[in-house]
This record gives structure tokens, sequence and C-alpha cells, in this order.
């Protein structure tokens, strides 16, 4: 059986419509009509929430701020969300639970200058490169790096000292780390007092993890374990940083809380060098949810469920916004199941071959009555459209800004012009809200902006001018006249009560193992990741020739391989509970027996979420794409 | 780090030379240049498997191994044959013979630099993968043995340099006594109060240089000897290390008490395996009796440990800043100064380097006190000097006379010369002297006064039947292949240097030439990063200026 | 500790430039203080290589000449920048630079050679040089070392500087010093990650972008055409800046300003080379 090798995505350059069970090419007036007409259509029969918008994390926080408006103010409902679901979701609930912000709390500056800094379930070397230079300036000037992953990365490689935990164990091993922390008398009495509430409940709860009891569990030394606790509280400056291997579990909002509680419990945060900080996996995905496209806060991260915020935005668009907060991008593909959604816009996101358990979600959007996919590319999830309208490139085709993981509001500039036929996002939003009844109509993404940051205190001092002048602002910025610090929570420490607002709460938290248990049937545990030359499901990144790049690979340690009796480029099955692909091996020697990896960065050669497991958070609906159980078997030779 | 290899895997005798190397060490960068020297010397070259081993098991880039590697000509990149006749083509050899001896070779050879053993030319030193090297050449006693008036070769060739009893027979170890008594200040005031200049070339005096050390703030500081005696027409520290290897032991250990170094390095030239073997020996003996280690002679809370490491063919390592990156595991070039070593040295720590000959004076003064120490020589240049004679004269090799000695009575000593045509003052980067200039007081101020420079002691000498236009083209073409190429002036001026100089030697240059030659030469001089450029065309100047040498 | 980082007290420096007395922060360097002090290997992300030596100055009570790039200002320094020896010195590096190198793709270079009146051409026909095929081993990048004025800065950022990836070092001695892999081995085989944060130092144009490279052997590089925008990287969220150099409406090249708080010029390989997705036709 040969590898298909998959020819690179061209540019949509003719809006599509469906005629007769096939997309057929039609004029801008035709699809955008039969666009509109279909959501007029659904909402008649199905009242506002049967429509659903899946915003673009990679479009401009300009074109996020009117997808979400036109969402809440034209069609009238909050069901609007973005593939912040499918990574960060849990980051920002944590962060926002204890904090009210749900951003990394510092500046890329910080990590440099920090004494020791913590990556867990983050392989910065390869995922978020320049991030990783960050680290290593302060690790060639002397900070000790700590790495917590269940495979030898390429930056644990880096590491002083690598915690090689097994997959789904982080809560133990936080619980295990604070208890070390407590019983040490290294608790930050002066910061657990002023800052924080909950403390007694939270040292009662991790009292059950002693280091042996953690070793068993975590499979991580108890002396590794004791070490990393006594060398996070003692630091003058801790940095704790995270990606998917934190959240992408079913219970991914309790996995950052853990770690929260840590930098709580060590007053790791709220003072320049030390922090916390989610690193964020799409270019705006940060400003995604800022700008309110998250079915639960308005532009700002402003609560939809505060009459005081609607009041303000109703005001200034004249809408009457919904009083309760609406579907995430999980619940939403429930209620497509169920019926109760039954037309969705989606600008710029292939939730078939990002979501986990695809077959899952092509039957849920196949129910659908009126799908209508804004791209650049006839993705997957396109090709099942019932209109397709061609798109421009946000980062490089149109103006705006975008947010990064540090919170820095930068702008993104028009380049190149848009091929011909392919239209800016925020126009075609325009041209829809017209003919649902809505005159919009905007001069340019600036015009969007000052509309923007007039209602979010949190951006309100960021002029595009200013944004140019600064090299980008962090927020929050809320007058033009000033900056705020570069870190975020310095209220925390404040001497005086009242500046120092709500405490932050300590989390208790319960192990919670992987969903999809391992057995004799799927004995092997499967985790996902990325590589450094390669980009989410490959749609942008398979755009350019790597020289590095091998494709999709089932990656083994070298005692499993020869368990299974199979050799480095044997094509094999892979099957889970849900489904079975082929993928070629590939031996690492940085994984544990019992531990093997895919990407997902190829899913038209070998489509990993066909295995994956839908097993998703309850508070932030982010499914567990790390820990999937499998079995291999070689493949019988016809 | 997550290095990345290319796929190659030592072979066992390889993989096993370079373990055994890294016995008993922390696996750090600085066992780069010993590790590789393991493998080329265990197999006569590096190959890509041994490389990726050395880079493993030292977390070494193999892109930077590889550049460090191919740095020093001592090691070869390609397999080649197990025995390497190493013939040396340099100054002194060149007009003793050279080319016949190379012609002579059935052995795979390699033209050599300045092997250092000038007194024995023709030089040739055989080596073989897995065994030994051994100069090819007869020995040749000491011209001045038996000498009562010799000072600092006063042991060489009448103690066994194997013994440290027959060392202490001889005097050994009062100096390192005297010292601890007198405290580290206390030394420092010796040797400075001594005005004890540097005898590597550059002529520092010494006490300066270990009063700055001993004053700064960082810790640890450390301590270099300088062994890497490679200027051509040199090689008195050879005869100093081949025939009392305990001296340069204790005097480092005195130089480390008085500048508060716990750790030195004793950094020797590739070329000379009889002077390691000694010093290997002296450094083990001497630790193993105390003399180095913790409580040395029972001296509380004073602890100081010897490395030896072998230089692999680079005379730019014998740079006071090279010195260190080669220690260090990294391309021997030069640093940019300031910092200057006592500040930021080896490791980025305060450093004091001295050389062998330095340092070997250090214990005259403690023993015979530093009034002694001026009577002889002159009241600036203090004390006696070792002469590397050698050339078209009778007797050639190391003499040592007191500073003040006439150029032309150190020949006489050497058997007299006819025919003198020209000296060759201070080595390649020195300069020629005329026959009716022979006069000159050896002294550090009467050699600056003549617009010249006594340098590493070289007195090469050339008589009526030496080419010299030939000769100057050799050092020349020296200094193309010994600069760094780090900066542009030295890596590129060495080069236009040369092949203007050929020209004029074949007759086919013109005035431009002579031109060229001078302005290369001053930007050389100007903006080169270290000595080896700067003085890169001195000697050629000189000969041009001062013999009259008609191009 | 201090909630807020308060920063070093810095003291001020006086020293006398050029017959001016100038103040600079302590610990500036000479070139800090110099307006359009020609330099190859000096980077403004980079430490001081010190190797081209085009940027050498007098200063009172110093032997030789010493390179601006990297010398701190001392309190009371005499510094002087345009006398007769420096002068012949930029003649002469920049002759010797150019008679072994190929220059051609080298900004400013031409200027400041008429400027000193260099003459590269005066070591005659047989001066050898660096020349040699350029190495054409991916699709991302070329190597013509025939261009290498051997300033480091690809090293340096290859390597501890930033990228810590090691793929690059200096390999050979005096003028057969040369950037190499290990073992002269091509980059598919080598560590290189194709951040292309070399290219991004180069001062000559010996490394630079395939598109660039088949442009210019075709005849159709025209900077002259091209726009620059700086812009927001599309991959992870890091949020690199990218500056995208656009001739005819499409990207030729992609850059990252120095002076970015997020990237510091540096770039990986989606950023530097992932655009061709937006122009794939």
């Amino acid at each position: 059986m040969g590898r298909r090798k998959r020819e690179p995505y061209v540019r949509l350059t003719q809006p599509l419509v469906r005629e007769a069970g096939i997309l057929r090419p039609a004029s801008w007036d035709e699809a955008l009509d039969r666009a509109a007409e279909g959501f007029r259509r659904n909402i008649e029969a199905g009242g506002p929430d049967a429509f659903g918008m899946f915003s673009c994390a990679r479009a401009t926080n300009e074109m996020n701020y009117v997808a979400q408006k036109f969402t809440r103010a034209v069609i009238g409902t909050n069901n609007v969300d973005s593939c912040n679901r499918t990574c960060h979701a849990p980051s920002v609930a944590g962060l926002a639970k204890v904090f009210d912000s749900g951003g990394g709390t510092s500046s890329y500056q910080e990590i440099e200058d920090a004494d020791l800094i913590v990556l867990w379930g983050s392989n910065a070397r390869e995922a978020h490169p320049i991030f990783f230079q960050h680290v290593l300036k302060a690790v060639n000037k002397g900070a000790k790096l700590y790495v917590v992953d269940p495979r030898l990365t390429s930056t644990a490689k880096w590491a002083h000292k690598w915690l090689r935990l097994n997959v789904g164990t982080d809560i133990p091993l936080a619980n295990a780390i604070a208890r070390e922390i407590i019983h040490s008398g290294l608790a930050n009495r002066s910061f657990i007092e002023r800052g924080t509430e909950g403390f007694e409940e939270f040292a009662a709860s991790v009292e059950e993890w002693t280091l042996p009891v953690a070793e068993l569990e975590t499979g991580v030394p108890a002396e590794l374990i004791r070490e990393l606790a006594h060398a996070y509280a003692r630091a003058d400056r801790a940095q704790m940083s995270w990606t998917l291997g934190i959240t992408e579990h079913h219970n991914g909002t309790d996995n950052v809380l853990s770690l929260i509680n840590l930098s709580l419990l060590a007053g790791q945060v709220g003072r320049y060098g030390a922090g916390l900080n989610p690193l964020r996996g799409q270019n705006n995905v940060q400003g995604g949810g800022d700008m309110g496209a998250i079915p639960d806060r308005l532009p700002g991260f402003q609560d939809v469920e505060d009459p005081a915020v609607r009041r303000a935005f109703d005001a200034v668009w004249g809408s009457s916004i919904q009083p309760r907060k609406g579907w995430n991008l999980t619940q939403m593909l429930e209620a497509m199941e169920r019926g109760d959604m039954t037309t969705v816009y989606i600008i710029g996101e292939n939730p078939v071959q990002s979501e986990a358990d695809c077959e899952h979600t092509i039957k849920r959007l196949s129910n659908l009555d009126h799908v209508v996919v804004q791209d650049i590319f006839l993705t997957k999830t396109a090709q099942l459209a019932h209109v397709v309208l061609p798109a421009s490139a946000a980062w490089c085709e149109t103006d705006g800004t975008f947010t990064n993981s540090e919170r820095r509001v930068q702008r993104v500039r028009k380049a190149v012009n848009a091929p011909d036929g392919a239209r800016d996002d925020i126009e075609l939003l325009c041209e829809l809200a017209r003919r649902l009844g809505h005159d919009w109509h905007y001069d340019g993404a600036e015009q969007v902006w000052d509309e923007m940051r007039a209602l979010s205190p949190m951006h309100r001092g960021m002029s595009y001018a200013r944004l140019a002048d600064l090299g980008g602002i962090q927020w929050p910025c809320p007058d033009e006249d000033s900056l705020e610090p570069s870190f975020l929570h310095a209220r925390l420490w404040e001497t005086d009560p009242v500046k120092r607002g709500r405490p932050a709460p300590f989390s208790v938290l319960r192990h919670s193992p992987p969903v999809d248990e391992l057995s004799t049937e799927f004995p092997l545990r499967l985790t996902t990741g990325r590589r450094l030359d390669s980009y989410n499901t490959g749609v942008q990144s398979g755009g350019f020739e790597s020289p590095m790049r091998r494709g999709e690979t089932l990656d083994l340690c070298p005692q499993d391989a020869l368990d299974l009796g199979v050799v480095a480029d044997e094509m094999v099955q892979v099957s889970s509970r849900r489904g079975a692909i082929v993928a070629p091996v590939r031996i690492d020697e940085g994984l544990r027996p019992g531990l093997a990896f895919m990407t997902f960065h190829f899913p038209d050669e070998v489509d990993v979420n066909v295995i994956t497991i839908e097993a998703t958070d309850p508070v932030a609906g982010t499914a567990e794409y790390k820990a999937a159980a499998i079995r291999v078997d070689k493949l019988v030779n016809l | 780090m997550d290095l990345r290899f290319l796929e190659a895997s030592p072979s066992k005798v390889e993989k096993n030379a370079i373990d055994v190397a890294l016995v008993g060490t922390d696996c750090g960068r600085d066992q780069l240049l010993p590790a590789l020297h393991a493998a080329n010397d265990a197999v006569g070259w590096i190959s890509e498997g041994a490389l990726n081993h050395i880079c493993r098991r030292l977390s070494v880039p193999p892109a930077e191994a590889y550049g460090v590697a191919t740095f020093y000509s001592l090691f070869s990149m390609q397999e080649r044959p197990r025995k390497v006749v190493h013939v040396c083509v340099d100054l002194a050899c060149k007009v003793n013979g050279a080319e016949a001896l190379v012609a002579a070779q059935t052995d795979f050879v390699v033209r050599s630099p300045c092997l250092g053993v000038c007194e024995r030319a023709p030089a040739a030193l055989a080596v073989e993968a897995g065994g030994d090297a051994s100069y090819l050449m007869p020995e040749l006693p000491l011209p001045q043995l038996g000498d009562s008036s010799l000072r600092l070769l006063r042991r060489v060739g009448t103690v066994d340099p194997l013994s440290l009893d027959d060392y202490r027979a001889a005097g050994g170890y009062a100096a390192l006594r005297n010292a601890f008594l007198l405290g580290p200040q206390g030394v420092i005031r010796e040797v400075t109060d001594a005005k004890l200049m540097g005898r590597g070339g550059a002529a520092f005096p010494t006490g300066r240089k270990w009063a700055a050390t001993a004053g700064q703030p960082g810790r640890p500081h450390y301590l270099v000897c300088n062994a890497d005696e490679s200027e051509p027409g040199t090689f008195k520290d050879r005869v100093l290390m081949e025939g009392d290897p305990f001296a340069v032991i204790e005097a480092m250990t005195v130089a480390a008490y008085a500048t508060g170094c716990t750790r030195g390095y004793l950094y020797i030239r590739g070329e000379y395996p009889r002077a390691f073997a000694a010093l290997t020996n002296a450094i083990s003996v001497a630790h193993e009796r105390g003399f180095l280690g913790s409580n040395i002679m029972g001296q509380p809370g004073f602890e100081f440990d010897v490395e030896i490491r072998r230089g692999a063919g680079a005379y730019i390592c014998g740079e006071e800043t090279a010195i260190f990156n080669s220690i260090e595991g990294f391309r021997g070039e030069p640093r940019s100064k300031p910092p200057f070593p006592v500040e930021k040295g080896l490791f980025g720590k305060p450093t004091v380097v001295n050389n062998v000959e330095t340092l070997a004076n250090v214990l005259l003064i403690l023993t015979e006190g530093c009034q002694a120490f001026h009577q002889v020589g002159t009241p600036q240049s203090t004390g006696s000097k070792l002469f590397c004679v050698s050339g078209t004269v009778p007797k050639p090799g190391v003499y040592e006379v007191p500073f003040g000695t006439t150029l032309r009575e150190l020949l006489e000593l050497a058997g007299g010369v006819e025919d003198l045509r020209a000296v060759l003052l201070g080595g390649a980067a020195g300069g020629f002297l005329r026959a009716d200039e022979i006069d000159l007081p050896l002294t550090m101020e009467d050699a600056r006064a003549a617009g010249t420079t006594l340098g590493s002691g070289v007195v090469l000498v050339l008589d009526g039947t030496v080419d010299v236009g030939g000769f100057l083209l050799r050092i020349a073409e020296f200094f193309r292949d010994e600069s760094c190429g780090q900066c542009v002036p030295c890596r590129i001026g060495t080069v236009r240097q040369e092949e203007a100089l050929h020209r004029i030697v074949q007759r086919k240059g013109d005035a431009q030439d002579l031109l060229l030659l001078r302005d290369v030469g001053q930007v050389m001089r100007d903006s080169s990063i270290c000595g080896l450029g700067q003085t890169a065309w001195n000697a050629i100047e000189s000969a041009i200026d001062r013999l009259g040498v008609q191009l | 500790m201090t909630i807020v980082d308060i920063g070093l007290p810095r003291r001020l420096v006086e020293f006398t430039l050029d017959g001016e007395q100038v103040t600079v922060p302590e610990g500036a360097t000479i070139l800090s203080a110099c307006k359009d002090m020609p330099t190859l290997c000096y980077g403004d992300t980079l430490e001081p290589a010190n190797a081209c030596r085009v940027c050498m100055v007098e200063v009172e009570g110093s032997r030789t000449l010493v390179p601006s790039c990297s010398r701190k200002v001392e309190p009371g320094m005499v510094v002087n920048t345009d006398t007769e020896r420096t002068r012949h010195s930029r003649r002469l590096v920049l002759e010797l630079l150019g008679s072994a190198t190929d220059l051609s793709t080298t900004p400013q270079v031409a200027d400041w050679m008429a400027d000193v009146g260099a003459d590269p051409a005066r070591f005659g026909p047989d001066a050898a040089t660096v020349a040699q095929p350029a190495k054409v081993d991916n699709v991302l990048y070329v190597r013509d070392y025939s261009k290498c004025i051997m300033c480091y800065k690809c090293v340096d950022a290859c390597g501890d500087q930033w990228q810590n990836t090691f793929a690059i070092a200096v390999a050979g001695r005096g003028f057969d010093a040369h950037i190499s892999t290990e073992f002269s081995a091509p980059l598919p085989d080598s560590a290189c990650v194709y951040c292309g944060n070399c290219i991004e130092v180069c001062p000559t144009g010996a490394l630079s972008f395939r598109r660039e490279y088949d442009k210019r052997a075709e005849g159709t590089w025209d900077e002259s055409a091209q726009s620059a925008t700086t812009t927001v990287c599309t991959f992870c969220g890091v949020g690199c800046n990218l500056t995208l150099h656009v001739q005819d409406n499409e990207i030729v090249k992609v850059t990252s300003p120095h002076e970015s708080s997020v990237t510091h010029g540096n770039l990986c390989i989606k950023g530097r080379f992932g655009w061709q997705h937006v122009q794939n036709p």
C-alpha cells in the first residue's frame, strides 16, 4: 500500500453553491443571497439558537469582533465560538476562574529574566520556536529549565531535569509538588495570606499525594518531584508555561488549575518575572477570545451575563443581546446531533479535520440544513457546505490586529492583494448583515477597531498609531497616555485589601485518569503533538516544501517495535475503539514502552482524528487528543 | 541540547580510546581537545563515527566539533596511513636540508611548521597510530652541559627528569617552601622587585601581572602555563620541560599560591611528545607524593591541581587568549582585548598566563632572593636568558647567558660563524640584524633601542649560503598557514603578502609590489586582532629596510 | 524582590569623538556613538564578532587601531574616526575583502570603496579568492560562499546567541577558514531546521532564499520594484513579526524586524517559508 502524497491546496477564487448535491460556481450575489436566505430560513424555523458561528482564531481581532457582533446583533444568539475550544479553552477557563482574566500573565522578556522555567506538556522547541528562543536566552544566562512531558521531546532534551510522567497524571504530579512545598515549609505565606483563599482545604486535599504515592501513579521518581517542588518554591522568579499537553484532556481545565495552584502556593505570579503562561497555538486564538468570539464573553472579556455590560453594547449596536451564554463549539456539535442547531456559519475553520473523532463530526455537519463556509481553501469542511465564500488571507491580505500569547496586540498589514475573486471577511459579514436587514458598513479595519476599543476598557488606549509606534501593546491598556506593567495581577500583592480585590482561589482537584482506558485489546497509549515544520491540519504548512518533512508516522519506542515485530517505515494498522487508520512506523528513542505518538498534520494522508477520542472537558469543552487507547497490527499481505 | 548527528558509528578502537580519555572527567566541553587527540592517536585520523561519539559524550554540536578539529593541523579528517612522518620544513630546517629529508622518506610525509627541535635540524617526528611518537634525529646534549654558571638550565641533563627525589636532591621544592614562608603577597613582592619580565616574547612585568590577578574579586582564579612554544626557531621551553619537568610544576605551584589559583593548566604544544611524557609523569608523581592536590607540603588550606593539555598543531594557540579558547574546547582564535586575561580569562575568570621560562626564573628568585637575582643581567633586564641558537652555526642549541651578553659573544659560544649574512632575532615575528650589528648587547632595552626585539630568544643564523628570498618566502608562508582566519587583515593580508613576495622572489614583481607589501603590512599591524597579524610583516619589513635585501 | 522590575541604575560616560565631547551610557560601544560608521560583521542583534575590521578607529594611547563595534567607551577616551591611519586601514581592508570575495550583492560596499579610493584589483589577476560553486542542496535556501566574508554572523545566529541549533560552524583555518556543517554534509543531513535566521543576518548575500537566488538567476529579481510590509505570522500564537517583501503581488522573501521584542529578527521555518499557501494558484 503506497502513501498518498497530497497536492497543496489552491486558493478559492469563486463562490460555490450546492445544487443537486454538488458544489457549482456561482456569482457573488447568488452565493450571498443563498447564504443569507438559508440563515433566515433556519432562524425562522428554530429561533436564533438554531444558528451557530465558528469564528476564526487565525483571522484578525477586527474580523472576530464583527463575526461575534453579527452573531449577537444580527442573528440574536450567543452561539459563537472558535477553535480555541480544541486547544486552549481550558487555559482561558482556568485563568479566568482564578484571576478573572484569561490571558497569560507575563511577557516574553520576563521569561528571559526568570531564574527558573517550567515547561509542562509543551514541546515549545518545535511548536513555539521563537518563544523557546526566549527560554534559551534565560537558560544560557543561567536559569534552570524543567520539562514535564511523557516524551523526550527536543524541548525536554534542553532541560536540566526532565520529568517523564505517565499521560494523564498531571494532577497527581502537581498535587504531589504542592504537598512537598507545603511540608517543606516553602509555601509563600505572605502571598497566600494576602492574595489567595481556600488554602486550608487545598492543603488538606493534596495530603494523599505523598511522594511515593505520586511516583507510583505518575511514573516520575519521587526525588525528581521533590527537586522540582523545591526549585520552583525557592526560585526568586519562576515561570510556568504549558501547552496542549495540559489542555487537551477530558479534564483540561482541572489540569490548568493544578498548575495555577502551584503558582499561588509559591507566590510565583503577579510579579515581574514570575508568572503563568499558556502558549497559544494559533496566531490569534488569544484575540478571538478577547474579541468576544466565545459564547460567554463580550469584547474585552466582559461577561455576557452582566446586564450593565450588555446595556453598553446594546446602546452602541442597537441590539438586544441574549442575557445568557451561548453554546460552545462542543455543545454546538452536540446540538447539531440533537437537531437543535440546524445552520452554521464557519469562517476559516476546518472542524472536519481538526475535531477529535472526525467521522462523528462529518455526520453531525451532514445533518444540517444550511452550512456556509468562508475560507481561502476548499477544505474538507468546505466540501460539505451549501455555500462556499472565497475569503482573503488575514495575515497578509488584510489590515487589522492579532493578539499573541503575551497579550501583545500587534498590527497586521495588507502586503499583497487577495487573488481576484476572493473577498475580505469583514466585507462579506457586512454583505450578509445587510441582506438580513442591518445596514452595516466599515471603512476599513481601523474603524472596526475604534468601535471595539470604545467598548472594551482593556483595549481602549491602543490606537493604530500607538500600536505601530510601540511595536504592539500588551493588554490591559486602558488609556492612550500610559502603559501598564508587562505582567498581570500585581494587585494580589497589595497590602491594602481594597486594592487587592478578589483573592485568587485555590482549587481542590481530583485525579481523573484518561477516559479511553487501556485494555488487552487496546494496550498502547497514543498521544499527539506537532512537528517543527508543520502546522495543525497542514492546510497552510502543506503549501511549502520542507526538507525536514517526513509525513505522518506512528512513532514507537524500539522495544515496542520489537515486541510488535514491526520495523521502521513498515505500514501498520492503528486502531482505537472508534476506528482504524494505516500509517508507517517510525522509531523514536524518546518514547517509553507503551507510549505511541502521532501528529495531526497530514489528515489527507492519514487521518489521525479517526482514532482520537472525543471525551471532552466539562468546563471548556476541549477533547482528549492527548490520550487515546490504541492497538497496532501488522498489515496482512493480500 | 537537541543535537542531531550524521549516521555514523565509531569503531570499537575509536570508542574505547575516547571513553578511556574521558574517564574521571566531567565530560565538559573543555574535554573536546583531549577527546579529539584520543581518536586521532588511536587510528591516525578522526572519522565521522569517532566525532559523533565524542559529541554525544560531551554534548557538543557536531558542526562545532568539526570546526574545532579542522582548526588543528595535527588532526586529519581523512583516513591516512597509520604511520606519518612530520618533516619540519621551517626556517632552521630549511637552511639545513629539510627538502632532502622530505625526499628521503618512504613513509607518508606531512610537511610541518617548526617542530621546535631546531638544534638538530633537519628535524622529523614519526608518529604511529596507536603507538608512540619518536624523533628521527640523533640525540644532542646541552652545549653548555656541566657549566657551573648555569642557573635555569642547571638541572637539565644532570638530574633524572622522571625522579621527584632526584629533583628534590638538586634543590627542588625549596622555592615553594620559601613561598609559603613569604605568603602570597610576599611572593609577589619578591617577583616584582626582581623585575622579572615575561620570557614568552612580550616582556610584560610578571609581578604586575600576578598582583593584578591576585587582586581580582572574581573566583576561581586560573593559572595557565603557556608551553605552546611554536615561534619558528624556538625550543628553549622544550629543553626545560624535557630536562627539568618538576621545576615547571613547582613553579606553577608557586605562581598559583601567589595569585590565588586552585587550578592550573599546562598547555603544551602537540609536537613535543617527550616533554609531554616528562610532564605527565611529573604531575602524576607530584600528585602521588602530595606536591599537588590539597594541603601541599602541609600548607593548610592551599589546594592546587594541574591539568595538562596538549595542543594539536596551531601556532596561534600560543597567543594568551587563543590558548583559553583552545583549552575550553573552542577554536583557538584570539579574543578581543579588553577585557584582559587578568580580569576575564580562562572560562571567563581571572587568569594568569606565564611562559615556562618565566616560571623557571621564579624558582631562582625565591631561593636566592630578588637582590641576588638582580646581580645577574643588567639593571633593567635582570637575570639570565635562554637563547635558541640555530641555523648555519657549528654548535646549535639552547644557551643560557646573562642579559647584556652581546650577540657576538653568544655566537662565539656557539662556535662562531664564518661569512655571516644576517641573524633573525626573535623569530618569525622578530627582525633581522646585519653582520655589522652583532655587537648588540642582548637586553630588552638595547633590542628595543635598536628597533628590534629579543622575542622568544630566537637567534637564527644565516650565512652567505642561504637563499634569503626563499627564507623570507617561508616566513610569509608560515604566517599564511598559521593565521587563524578570524580577522580580514591577517586572513587575506598574509595571503597577499606571500603572493607579492613570491612575485618579487621570482623576479616577476615591480615597484607596485613593494608598495603593496608595505600597505598590506601596515594594515596587518594596525588592524589585526592579535599579535600574529600585527607582527606578520615585521621580519619581511626588516629584511627590506635593515638588510637592504634587494627584492 | 520587587513586584515591578526596577532595572539597573545606569551611569553616563563622557569622551571625545572627533574633537567633540560626547556622553553615552556606561557600557556603550564607540560604534553606538558614531554616525554612519561602515561595518560588515556588526549585527544589531548579535555580539560583536570583531572580524571584518572595517570599523577601526584611532584611540589615543592605543598602539593599534581599535574596533569601534566592540570597544566600550571609557571616560576621557579620545577617539578619532577619520584619520589618515583609519582611512588607510579601511581602504586596505576593503581592498583585501574585494580581492578575495564577490561583493556584488553587498549593500553599500561600493560607496565605501569609492569613499576611500579602494582598488581591489591591485593584487593582480592571480590573487587567491574564495570563488566556488554555490551550494544548492535543498529547496529553501542557497549558500554561495564565493560571497562569504567570514563575518561569523550566521554561525552566531545559528548558535547560542539565538537559534541554538548549531548546524554550522567555522571550519578550517586562515584563508581556508569557511562556514561548514560537520564533514561538509549537505544541509538536509545536518542539524539545520531552516529557520533562515542565518540569512537574516548575512551581510553579503552569500546566504539567500532559493526564491531570490532563482529569480536573480533568471534576471527577474528587482528590489526597486519590491515593497516591504510588516505584519504578523499566521502560524502559532507567539506573534512573530514578519516583513513581507512583495514583487508583482508575489511574496518573494520574508524577514523580521530586528527591533521586534518578540522575534529580534528571528523566525522559524513556518514564518520564514510558510507563506506559499496564499499564492498557490
